[in-house]
Formats: structure tokens, C-alpha cells, sequence
């Protein structure tokens, strides 16, 4: 299995905020459906917005390291963004940015750690528990799937592609939820029956990371 | 959808600039990162007082910047909490080396850019102090929701504790005042109609022709519940009740009263509002002693109201009658 030790490169990462601004831009409409269901309408054009300004900055640090570049992708969408998710997905990048600082490629255990500490923050900044049908019920099941297909020696590969099912998993999962964070909370049970759109773009890190990482 | 605008992405840009060009006198605007600050600011060793939200429901916050109120204002995009950038600038802008106070209505998106914001400005030395207001009694207070949405309080709050910053009161008395303003007010709207996003260039939800939604959030978050029409009596009613048993409000206490119009109300209907609720308020024995009526914190262009009432105090009537002077609220000077 050669590819068991192939790495992240940097420059797969500026391919992977790449295709997921692209992927954010096509589910635009999808996303502030989802977010109408149940939250205020907006939720795909906020994350849009955000990462169309991320992409006009990138050229500017893509000969820079994977922490410098993932700093600046956190910090446009905090200025950017708005909303709930703003500075949710701001500190998640933020997070992935303090365990890449000065990489210029990263293992699988990088990456475990990286998402490990985004998700970290984004439970610090919104205190939002497993369940409570929020973004991180798909990144917390992709992140277990990471770790899992790492114990049992997955090539990278695997790994991200493991993680990528768990997090469509996750975000199905939130269907049923109710609200417990956020605007949705505001409709109580009304909130079930609809999948978070949160969630829903947090799936989409996961399977453009699945797509473009390996 | 029809609208007064030009492009739907170019609204509060191009409403910033009317403010701007309108008055000059009382406040500046600055742009990428967009906010308003009093012409005077920062005022020496006075608290700075910063507010923001999303756009939309104007005059709040930009029309309430100047002397008396707000030291600065952060405008989102429409229905959509400002950026901590944003925020970061206003505080540093009216910082007079007494410390600032961020008013943060409670919605998940402006407490946590708020928050972000505060410990940006802690990064540069200036001390900010955070009120959050959560009065509207048609959301569930518990532990499994994001808590009550900050509605009608606010804009009382910030004629009170703006009044308070005036005298040059310490940040720690004027948070105070201000907390005191929130935990002492109540409030609850409701729609006839629904508003358009510019953006989202379609209804934010439908309500049919003859039907009302009661408990209506100033984003258009769905109410309580949904019926018939009713007259304006019955609605004042279905509004005062929750509010006064929530408190609750007693007999012989005194109250500043709000009727405020949701964007797309006259005032006519307002005073009829208010009519009923003096009565409803008279007959439990409870005084109005101040009132506000019109237009303060909208949602576009929805019909509908808000009622909200503030329990006052000998304090809190002073800083409410203290001179201000801002786009949309001018007394005592
Ligand atoms: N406290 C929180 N923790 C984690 N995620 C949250 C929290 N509050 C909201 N979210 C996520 O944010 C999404 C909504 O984002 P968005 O619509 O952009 O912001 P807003 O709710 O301010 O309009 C929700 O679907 C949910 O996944
Ligand atoms: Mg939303």
C-alpha cells in the first residue's frame, strides 16, 4: 500500500477550500432552504458570501504554510460571514490553523489533530452538545471515523473517505433532532423532521476533503 | 417584489450613505468595515456604548447614535448579525479610556460575533462590559433553547443607559442600569404580514390574507400561534397578558408603555393599540408614567406591533427624561 504514506500537501489544501467554496456556491439555494425550514433563510447565502471573499484571498498565501493559509480562511469568514455560522466556521478554521502552523504537508494524524482542534473550538464558541442538531453532529462522527480507520492502519484514503460517510451520516441523523442551539431551538419540536443546515454544510468539508485530499 | 431600492446587494450600503449625507451633525459613517459613530466620539472619560445587529429594523441601531444614546452602531446585512471586525472598530472608535458597553440582543449570531469582538478589544486593552437583552415572553426561557430573543428592551435600554454614559457614570453602574432595564421589561409582537428580504426577494413566510401570527420574532421567526384576525382590542390583549403575568407587572406599579409598528403599520393603528392597552393597564391598577409610540424597531416592511412595558423606577425615569439627541428620538435639549 504505497499510499499509506502519502501526505496532505499544501497545495491539496488550497484545492480542498477551493472545491468546497465551489461546492458551498452550488448548494447555495439547498442550504438557505434548509436553514428557511427551520432558521431564518439564510444559512447558504452567509457561507457564499464568506467563502467567495475567501477565494479572492488565497492567491495571496498560497506560498505561505497550511496554518498561515487556514488562518486567513478563518479570519475572512469571521469578518465576513455574520450570523451564527460566521463565527462558528471562523473558529473552526482558526483551531485547524494553531495545529498546522509552519506545515508544509500533514500525516493523517496531523489531519486527526487539526479537526480535533477545530471542532474543539467550535464547542467552546457556540457550547453545543452532541444531538443538539447543530454543525458539529457531523464533524464530531467524521472526526470517530478518522480516528477509527487511523487504529486500524486505513491509507489516507480510507481514512477521508470513512470520514466523509460518518458526516453524511451525522448530518441525516440531525433530522429527527430537536433544536436545541440556535434559531432552530426558537420552534422547539417543530424543529424535527428537518435536517440542519449546519450540518449539511459541514458534510460537504468532509466529502471535498474525501474528494480532493488523498 | 417591490422595494424603494436600486440592487438587492446594495441596500444597507446605500442606506449608510443617505444616513451619512442626512446627519452629519450628529453622527459618521465608515464603511468596510461598515459602522456609525456620534460626530463627537470618543467622548473623553465617558463609557462608550456600542450596539449593532442586522439591518432592517432601522431607526434601531443607527438611527439611536448620538449625543444622550449610542456612542456607535454596527449594521449587518439585512436579518443578519454584524462581524466582529465591524464591532472591533466601533469599540475602539468610542472608547473615551472609560470603557465600552456592548448591547447584544440575544440571537446565537450576535452574541457570538459580540463575544469574538470583546475579546479582540480585551487583546488591545479597552474594557468592554457585554448587556444582552432577552425580553420577548413568546419564546420559551429554558436550558434547550438559545434563551429569549432580545426584542422591544432594547431600544428603551439604550435611551437609559445612553443617559447614564452622559453623566460620565462608571461602565460598571451604567452595565448595571442597563441590566436593570432588561430584567425589568417584557415584550411580545405579532404579524399581518409577512416582509421581503431584498436578498431573498420572496415573503421570509406566508401568512394568508385573513390570518395573523402572534408572538412573531422581528426576523420573522414563527410566533406562538397562527389564527383569524382579530380586533385590535382582542390583539392588544392576546399581547398585554403574557407580558404582565411573565413579570409579573402588579397593581400600583408604574410602567413605561411601547407600542412599537413593525415597519408596515401606521401610527393610527398604533394609538388605537395603545388606547386598549392603557385601558387594560388601568383596570389592573397599573400606571403608565412614560410611553413611547411609532416605529422604533422594525422588520421591514411587516405590518403588525409590539408591545413591550418597563417597570420604572425614580432612577430609570431621570435617565428616561434626560436630554437626547439622535436621528430618531429628540428631547430635553
Ligand atoms: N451554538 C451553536 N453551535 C454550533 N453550531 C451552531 C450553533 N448555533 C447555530 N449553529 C449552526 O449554525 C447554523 C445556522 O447558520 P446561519 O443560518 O448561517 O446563522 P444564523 O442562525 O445566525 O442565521 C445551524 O444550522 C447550526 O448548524
Ligand atoms: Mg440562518
Amino acid at each position: 500500500m504505497g499510499d499509506k504514506n502519502m501526505n496532505i500537501t499544501r497545495d491539496k489544501i488550497i484545492t480542498w477550500i477551493e472545491a468546497f467554496s465551489a461546492a458551498i456556491a452550488e448548494n447555495k439555494v439547498y442550504l438557505t432552504d434548509l436553514d428557511s425550514a427551520i432558521g431564518d433563510g439564510d444559512h447558504g447565502v452567509n457561507m457564499d458570501r464568506g467563502f467567495q471573499a475567501v477565494l479572492t484571498k488565497l492567491p495571496s498565501v498560497s506560498n505561505q504554510d497550511i496554518g498561515a493559509i487556514l488562518k486567513v480562511v478563518g479570519m475572512t469568514l469571521v469578518s465576513t460571514v455574520g450570523g451564527a455560522s460566521g463565527p462558528l466556521y471562523g473558529t473552526f478554521f482558526i483551531q485547524m490553523a494553531r495545529k498546522t502552523n509552519g506545515k508544509l504537508e500533514l500525516t493523517l494524524d496531523d489531519w486527526i489533530a487539526t479537526i480535533e482542534s477545530g471542532l474543539d473550538g467550535v464547542i467552546r464558541r457556540g457550547k453545543a452538545n452532541p444531538g443538539d442538531k447543530t454543525m458539529i453532529d457531523s464533524i464530531l462522527p467524521a472526526l470517530e471515523a478518522l480516528k477509527t480507520a487511523a487504529g486500524n492502519d486505513k491509507s489516507l484514503a480510507e481514512a477521508l473517505s470513512a470520514s466523509a460517510q460518518a458526516a453524511h451520516q451525522g448530518m441525516e441523523d440531525t433530522i429527527p433532532l430537536v433544536a436545541k442551539r440556535g434559531r432552530a431551538s426558537y420552534l422547539g419540536e417543530r424543529s424535527a423532521g428537518h435536517q440542519d443546515p449546519g450540518a449539511t454544510s459541514s458534510y460537504l468539508l468532509f466529502k471535498t476533503a474525501a474528494e480532493v485530499l488523498p | 417584489m417591490k422595494k424603494l431600492i436600486n440592487k438587492p446587494d446594495d441596500v444597507v450600503r446605500e442606506e449608510l450613505e443617505g444616513i451619512q449625507i442626512a446627519h452629519p451633525d450628529m453622527v459618521k459613517v465608515f464603511f468596510d468595515p461598515n459602522y456609525i459613530v456620534r460626530a463627537d466620539a470618543p467622548v473623553e472619560g465617558k463609557v462608550g456604548i456600542v450596539s449593532g445587529g442586522g439591518s432592517g429594523h432601522e431607526p434601531l441601531h443607527g438611527g439611536f447614535v448620538g449625543m444622550g444614546m449610542l456612542d456607535a452602531a454596527c449594521p449587518g446585512a439585512v436579518f443578519t448579525s454584524p462581524t466582529p471586525d465591524q464591532m472591533l472598530e466601533a469599540t475602539k472608535a468610542v472608547d473615551g479610556g472609560a470603557g465600552v458597553l456592548h448591547i447584544v440582543k440575544n440571537y446565537t449570531g450576535d452574541v457570538l460575533n459580540f463575544e469574538m469582538a470583546a475579546d479582540l478589544a480585551a487583546d488591545e486593552d479597552i474594557e468592554v462590559e457585554a448587556v444582552v437583552t432577552n425580553d420577548d415572553v413568546a419564546v420559551q426561557d429554558s436550558l434547550y433553547t438559545a434563551g429569549r430573543r432580545g426584542v422591544g428592551v432594547t431600544v428603551l435600554l439604550e435611551k437609559i443607559a445612553g443617559a447614564a454614559a452622559e453623566q460620565k457614570r462608571p461602565l460598571k453602574d451604567v452595565a448595571e442600569i442597563a441590566r436593570r432595564v432588561n430584567a425589568q421589561g417584557r415584550s411580545m409582537g405579532m404579524a399581518l404580514t409577512s416582509c421581503t428580504v431584498p436578498t431573498a426577494g420572496k415573503p421570509t413566510f406566508d401568512l394568508p390574507e385573513d390570518e395573523m401570527e402572534i408572538g412573531i420574532g422581528i426576523h420573522g421567526e414563527p410566533g406562538r400561534s397562527r389564527m383569524k384576525v382579530k380586533s385590535a382590542a382582542e390583539i392588544t390583549e392576546m399581547l398585554a397578558t403574557p407580558i404582565l403575568e411573565d413579570l409579573p407587572f402588579e397593581e400600583s406599579d408604574e410602567v413605561l408603555a411601547f407600542v412599537n409598528g413593525m415597519g408596515g403599520t401606521p401610527l393610527i393603528e398604533l394609538y388605537i393599540i395603545y388606547n386598549e392597552l392603557s385601558k387594560i393597564l388601568d383596570k389592573r391598577g397599573i400606571k403608565i408614567v412614560r410611553n413611547l409610540i411609532g416605529p422604533y424597531i422594525t422588520s421591514l416592511e411587516m405590518a403588525g406591533c409590539s408591545i413591550t412595558l418597563l417597570k420604572m423606577d425614580e432612577e430609570l425615569l431621570h435617565l428616561w427624561d434626560a436630554p437626547v439627541n439622535v436621528p430618531a428620538l429628540r428631547w430635553g435639549i
